[in-house]
């Protein structure tokens, strides 16, 4: 493996050797495959591939080898791009901080940079990745790999992607595949893309978008090229600023940048504007009953029958269902099955889930209203604060995390639109802060173009990496940091 | 009609209350079997009923279809769909409930449900929705079944059925029930329990087959309509080769809600009789389980609301453990569907992939005869009996057997259709055999029939032909006739000859009829018709005999 300080990806030595060895082995003759051809590439560990182990960080498929590759990996693999290694996450992509899978927490590269030790002082602890594709935000952000593939439900791309200072896109519901993405949010969930440049998520994105037969929710994609044009005019563009994503608990850091930014649209002759999304203030407890309730349907097929982890405990068949999935989920999965559940039952379903799809369209006629009015774009923040340390992070539980971190994200989720954070500016402690960019259904590539004008502009500075590293296997802290950290407990 | 009714109504007459009567019931001359009719049996009586035993209870009978679709993939993905393979042979990744696997519709199973729909009178919902049903069952693998339950793909239907009475002449009393919906659902795998190493083993060959579960309202009052309806349903759908409506393959599989009241009261507590495996057991069951809760609502006690299993060793239904009380089945929207959307050739989208679109009057025009209207055609066309026209299309083959042989026959349709349903037919039944497996082809029988409408042959001699064609030598009617001298005799002078000595041998006989006794001559015809082996005219014979006795 190429780049030893974190835990963010699973070294699955063996299997990446195969992938690598078959493409050098089979080297093109002549013409490359396709724009990503010997491209290393990361994926998130809930994507499905052959033979090579697929957990979602997660005990309950500890070993589980699939027999058969997610339409988007296949897409990579197709044109010569070469699988460097599954990254890590929340377990079953539940989390917004990558501290909560079996194979422990993703640190943040930006905790071992510079940047941050100059600003943040020695004793700074280890910041979190952000979630929940933590994993693949930390293997593009440190330069394991040149792409990576994560999953948004309700900003897991997104949010990583600023917390770790990449660009991340979460494409329009349905314009990729989502066959061999194990699911958290069906009806939420699509495969995001984190990249470096906004123009390398827009090759991507061409390569990975299309309708899938195996995927009856994919959409065709628009007849544009994704490819970025070198000069965007934005004097045409109108900016919106939705007035509701002024929320509690948005850092003094971030609102600057986000004020910086708008300022830059309307110096460059953008027309910036106010808009109202007024029910953005319940769209986080719709998301929450949502989620809860397709991940208690999603979640009922791990019972260890036909895969993953099976208990010992073989008294009755409902024993060894009790048994299994109390053993092989973490309180996170096991909590949200048990609300997802409780949303569900007969008496409650009117109550709670019915009334949450009701408040989701309304959400999603919210965002229509605004683009029907002639604004292209929405500009907000993609995180309150820049990544918070390790030890603050874990004070609250994930629940709660979640509910603060996805704020900005999840109702691009809920109206199926496409949405990048672009990395900004370093915040005074030396981390990332991103910003988001949400436009109208389709309109990925326009997003992104704008996204490169911006990258171009704001001149984002690169991880300036210092210092030793951990050693893998113990809690992943740099050496030097450690007292400091113990000091936090 | 009358005549009929009245029989039926003495039977219920005189019942007393927990009394039980043995009656003939033909549903279908294939099936005349004698079943236990509870005191509240026919609808027909139940009006009578009414006035003369008021307190008298009633059954109610609804029935849940679940109807395995002919096709040749499963519902959402491609594997086979075939009966008695390996187990665990034909499963995709997504029938094994593998993460990350998503269901992609078949469309031959929405038009099987649109063709099944438009057979029934239904209304053809243009926009369908699909839902999750969660329960945890180990032959379930994704702790949920794909299913219908908010918006199914059809509603609002009519089955109509024909019950035939068996009384001094058939008849056949029309009857309805209406469809309250067909939904298209996943069927679930199959559990086998191994009680020697006590485990339970899992085949998922059958787990994802597209299923129609047509919904039918509590229009039955007996097992017996209820065996009628199911078997026009069965003869529908194999009409529509929608399913192939084999009920020991489990094609077809019924379950039963039951019910008894007192007419113009609410409808009892009902029970849900599973387990209904075959044709022959479904009206035994229900009637079994319809004077259960007469005999408890009788005896003051009440009808508890469970599932019951029919053990047809013992012929009785028995309660099902049942599945940890409550089941709340907490349904959520499939989110990985998008709502099933059918259209008319006027209001198909332009621009779409036609191998996307279904068009709702394309297959209403593609519809095939129905049973109804074959039964119509063939009294109409053949001037049979409507009962005999049940029982032809009762049989598979047999309406096809019938018109080859009228159409090869100078016979009578009304002369065809008594050899093809008394003889054949009663050949066949005999010895288990289907129509195809008959030993004597249309033509052959053709032929017979001709040498008989020719007056070549007399009827007795033709039914020692068709025993002789039976026993399948490949022996033309013709050659039979020829070989064993059955033909009709046309030597005038032989037969009056022998009439002269039967006449002369029976004095007795002679004097009898001389003095008036004209029934005699009955007598002396049979001796002549025997010592001719039945192959004189019997006419010629008569009148020969009235001659020579007068």
């Amino acid at each position: 493996m190429l780049y030893p300080p974190f835990r963010d990806v699973h070294r699955h030595g063996n299997d990446c050797d195969v992938v690598m060895n078959e493409h050098h082995s089979a080297p093109p003759a002549g013409k490359p495959k396709g724009p990503l051809d010997g491209i290393p590439f990361s994926v998130k560990d809930n994507f499905c591939t052959e033979s090579m182990e697929t957990t979602c960080a997660s005990r309950m498929l500890k070993g589980y080898r699939p027999p058969y590759t997610a339409t988007v990996v296949q897409k990579l693999l197709d044109q010569g791009a070469v699988l460097i290694g599954k990254t890590n996450l929340d377990e079953f992509a539940m989390g917004s901080g990558s501290t909560d899978g079996v194979f422990g927490p993703v640190q943040n590269p930006w905790s071992y940079s510079v940047q941050y030790r100059e600003r943040a002082g020695a004793d700074a602890g280890w910041t979190i990745a952000g979630g929940s594709s933590g994993g693949s935000a930390v293997a593009v952000a440190a330069q394991t790999s040149f792409f990576a593939l994560g999953s948004d439900t309700g900003g897991s791309t997104r949010n990583p992607g600023a917390l770790c200072g990449v660009v991340a896109l979460k494409p329009t519901y349905g314009l990729l595949s989502r066959h061999g993405l194990i699911p958290l949010v069906n009806s939420m969930d699509v495969p995001g893309i984190l990249t470096r440049s906004a123009s390398d998520a827009a090759t991507v994105l061409g390569v990975l978008q299309g309708l899938d037969k195996k995927d009856s929710t994919t959409i065709p994609p628009p007849a544009t090229p994704t490819h970025l044009p070198e000069e965007i005019d934005v004097r045409k563009i109108r900016i919106g600023i939705p007035r509701e994503y002024h929320a509690p608990g948005l850092s003094a850091e971030t609102l600057s940048q986000w004020t910086r930014v708008a300022d830059l649209f309307e110096r460059e002759g953008a027309s910036v504007e106010p808009v109202s999304l007024p029910h953005t203030q319940h769209s986080i407890v719709c998301y929450h009953v949502l989620c809860t309730a397709e991940v208690a349907s999603n979640m009922a097929r791990f019972d260890g029958l036909e895969y993953g982890h099976r208990s010992a405990l073989e008294d009755s068949t409902e024993a060894l269902y009790a048994a299994t999935r109390h053993e092989a989920f973490n309180d996170v999965v096991r909590r949200r099955i048990l609300a997802g559940n409780f949303f569900l039952l007969k008496r409650n379903y009117e109550l709670y889930f019915m009334k949450a799809q009701k408040v989701r369209r309304l959400i999603a006629q919210d965002f229509a209203r605004v683009f029907h009015g002639g604004v292209d774009v929405l500009l907000t923040p993609t995180t309150l604060t820049d990544a918070a340390p390790y030890r603050q992070f874990i004070q609250e539980d994930n629940r709660t995390r979640s509910t603060q971190e996805d704020v900005f994200t999840q109702p691009a989720n809920m109206a199926g639109l496409p949405a990048v954070t672009v990395p900004t500016a370093l915040s005074s402690r030396g981390l990332p802060i991103g910003l988001q960019l949400i436009g109208p259904a389709l309109h990925d590539t326009r997003l992104l173009a704008l996204a490169a004008w911006l990258q171009k502009r704001l001149c984002f500075p690169r991880l300036e990496l210092a210092g030793t590293w951990a050693e893998p296997g113990d809690v992943g802290v740099a050496p030097g940091l450690q007292g400091a950290l113990q000091g936090h407990t | 009609m009358a005549a009929s009714l009245v029989g039926v109504l003495a039977v219920v007459r005189n019942v007393s209350v927990k009394r039980t009567v043995r009656s003939k019931c033909l549903i279908s001359s294939s099936h005349v079997c004698t079943r236990r009719l509870g005191a509240s049996a026919c609808r027909n009586a139940k009006a009578q009923v009414k006035r003369s035993l008021s307190q008298e209870l009633v059954g109610v009978v609804g029935l849940e279809i679940h109807a395995q679709i002919h096709a040749s993939t499963k519902l959402f993905s491609g594997s086979q769909v075939r009966f008695s393979s390996p187990p665990n042979s034909l499963v995709s990744f997504f029938d094994a409930s593998l993460p990350g696997t998503l269901p992609v519709l078949n469309r031959r199973c929405v038009e099987a449900a649109v063709m099944t729909g438009l057979a029934l009178n239904c209304t053809i919902n243009k926009k369908s929705l699909f839902d999750r049903k969660h329960y945890f069952y180990a032959d379930l693998p994704a702790g949920y079944q794909i299913t219908q339950q908010r918006l199914p793909v059809a509603v609002d239907g009519r089955l109509s059925y024909g019950v035939l009475v068996d009384g001094s002449q058939n008849h056949v009393l029309e009857r309805s029930v209406r469809i309250k919906q067909i939904q298209l659902e996943q069927d679930s795998g199959k559990s086998l329990r191994d009680g020697h190493r006590s485990q339970t083993l899992i085949d998922l060959n059958r787990a994802g087959i597209g299923l129609m579960e047509l919904v039918m309202e509590p229009d039955m009052c007996c097992g017996e309509e209820a065996a009628a309806a199911v078997r026009e349903l069965q003869l529908i759908l194999q009409a529509l080769g929608t399913c192939q409506g084999n009920m020991s393959e489990g094609q077809l599989r019924v379950d039963a809600n039951v019910s008894v009241h007192r007419p113009g009261e609410p409808l009892g507590v009902r029970t849900e009789v599973k387990n209904i495996n075959s044709a022959r057991f479904l009206a035994r069951a229900i009637d079994y389980e319809l004077q259960r809760q007469m005999a408890v609502v009788e005896s003051g006690g009440t009808v508890v609301n469970e599932t019951r299993a029919f053990d047809f060793k013992s012929g009785q239904t028995i309660p099902m453990r049942d599945k940890e009380g409550l089941q709340d089945y907490r349904f959520m929207p499939e989110p990985n569907l998008p709502p099933l959307l059918l259209y008319d050739q006027q209001t198909a989208p332009m621009d779409a992939d036609p191998t996307q679109v279904i068009l709702i009057d394309q297959i209403q025009e593609q519809l095939p005869e129905l049973p109804r209207v074959t039964r119509e055609r063939l009294v109409k066309t053949y001037g049979i009996l409507p009962e005999h026209s049940f029982t032809l299309v009762n049989e598979d083959d047999l309406v096809d057997y019938f018109v080859s042989v009228v159409q090869r026959t100078k016979a009578e349709p009304r002369k065809v259709i008594g050899w093809v349903l008394k003889d054949l037919l009663g050949q066949l039944k005999q010895r288990c055999l289907s129509t195809a497996q008959s030993p004597i082809s249309p033509l052959a029988l053709a032929e017979l029939l001709d040498l008989l409408e020719a007056g070549r042959i007399s009827s007795p001699a033709a039914k020692l032909v068709f025993q002789e064609l039976w026993k399948g030598t490949g022996r033309s009617a013709e050659q039979i006739v020829e070989q064993q001298d059955l033909g009709v005799m046309r030597d005038h002078g032989e037969i009056e000859r022998i009439c002269q000595s039967v006449i002369d041998s029976h004095p007795e006989e002679v004097r009898a009829i001389r003095g008036g006794n004209r029934n005699v001559l009955n007598k002396l015809m049979g001796r002549v018709m025997k010592q001719t082996k039945g192959r004189a005219d019997p006419l010629l014979v008569r009148t020969l005999l009235e001659e020579k006795t007068s």
